[in-house]
């Protein structure tokens, strides 16, 4: 346990290691070690701000939805009052349509039936005639009979 | 035990002989072979075994952290790089909390310390015949591997520490602000003997104290773990390993205590009063 001249080396290699020390291991480590400090900062600022972006967005989404939503809401609201309206419109039209096809066939009834009696009225008469004729046998006037007869086809 | 032959007493002081290089009393250079002849060379000697270690130790700490500051990634740090960052962190811290003046010198400085004083500390937790038996085998016949159980290596620290206090007292405040802090503190300009006699005696022991600690408290730890190693093999281990694992704590603690009071040194340094 002497005191020598290893005093002096440890002071001079202490001396070496420490000059190293302070021009090649110290500066780049903390460098580095701020650099990624300040890029880990940047990145959680840059998540904080996507955050707020974020819901920035959020709220417009709603709101847009919200905007949609009314106006869905409204033109629904027109549809179904068109439709009301239209079937509304078709009935009156069918039920326009019904009662003129029903007057027109009522028409050509009347029509039909008036010529059918014309018809059954000729016809009535040749066959009363035809028939009084056979039941006499013999004709007694025949201007008479016909006005006769003629009178019973208008009763008829 | 290392031999049957020797005595426990051999055993001890054989552990403590340092492999020291110097000049003989007849002339000539070359290693001493007992303590009486090391302590024979004075001054113009050398502690091969303990300077060889502290340098070899310097050297694999620069490798190391050299390794890493050459290309240091400012993504996610890889393993070696993490832990490297983790110290140099960790003395950032220190010197931020306790040195609040503008010195890029302190903090490479207190790493340098931290780590270099903790591998050196580190050694003795080596099994404590290892490497003197593997040098016996060589043809070494002392070695002592824990740098910092040499007074000279710790001292060597401490006075250099002590050389950057006083640079840097005369450098912040002038030679007169330094000699008025050494001589009218504590008792004002009537008391400037007495002043001087109180403030010496305080510089002083700065730099005693800090190499004396560290050598004193490693010493201890190494003579222990020999006083250990004299019991029966089948029973070291019941004490030698507790005593490393409390060691460890020892170990760390006072490579943090000595980068710590440096920088408290060096802050009172630049401190005006």
């Amino acid at each position: 346990m002497n005191i020598n001249a290893t005093l002096l080396g440890q002071v001079i290699s202490f001396a070496i290691f420490v000059w190293f020390c302070l021009k090649f291991v110290w500066p780049p480590l903390i460098a580095a070690m701020e650099e990624r400090k300040a890029k880990i900062a940047d990145g959680l600022d840059a998540a904080d701000r996507a955050m707020r972006d974020l819901e920035l967005a959020q709220n417009k989404a709603t709101d847009r939805l919200k905007e949609a939503k009314q106006d869905a809401a409204v033109i629904i609201d027109e549809a179904k009052k068109r439709a009301s309206q239209i079937v509304e419109e078709s009935k009156d039209k069918a039920r326009e349509e019904g009662e003129r096809l029903i007057t027109a066939a009522q028409a050509e009834i009347e029509q039909e039936a008036n010529r059918a009696r014309e018809q059954l009225r000729s016809q009535v008469v040749v066959l009363a005639l035809a028939g009084a004729e056979k039941v006499l046998e013999r004709s007694v006037d025949d201007e008479t009979n016909r006005a006769l007869v003629e009178q019973l086809a208008a009763q008829l | 035990m290392a031999s049957e032959t020797i005595t426990a007493e051999e055993y001890i002081s054989h552990h403590l002989t340092n492999l020291t290089y110097g000049q003989h009393h007849d002339g000539s250079w070359g290693f001493a072979h007992s303590a009486q002849e090391a302590a024979d060379m004075g001054f113009w000697a050398i502690n091969v075994d303990t300077f060889g270690f502290s340098l070899f130790l310097g050297v694999l700490f620069m490798f190391v952290f050299r390794l890493v500051a050459k290309s240091p990634t400012t993504g996610v740090p890889g393993g070696l790089q993490n832990m490297v960052e983790m110290v140099v962190e960790f003395v950032d811290d220190n010197v931020k909390s306790m040195f609040h003046h503008k010195n890029n010198l302190i903090a490479p400085l207190g790493l340098t310390i931290f780590v270099w004083v903790l591998l050196m500390n580190i050694m003795d937790l080596i099994p404590i015949d290892f490497l003197p038996e593997a040098g016996k085998a060589l043809g070494i016949h002392f070695l002592k591997v824990v740098p910092s159980t040499d007074v000279n290596i710790t001292m060597g620290m401490a006075l250099s520490i002590f050389a950057l206090v006083v640079y840097y007292s005369i450098k912040q405040k002038g030679i007169g602000g330094f000699a008025a802090e050494l001589s009218l503190h504590p008792f004002g300009k009537w008391g400037l003997p007495v002043n001087l006699f109180l403030e010496v005696v305080n510089l002083l022991a700065k730099p005693i104290s800090l190499g004396l600690r560290l050598f004193g408290n490693l010493y201890a730890g190494e003579m222990i773990f020999i006083l250990i190693a004299l019991l029966p093999f089948w029973a070291q281990w019941a004490l030698s390993v507790p005593w490393a694992i409390f060691h460890i704590l020892i170990i760390v603690l006072q490579a943090f205590i000595f980068m710590v009071l440096t920088i408290v040194y060096l802050a009172m340094a630049h401190d005006e009063h």
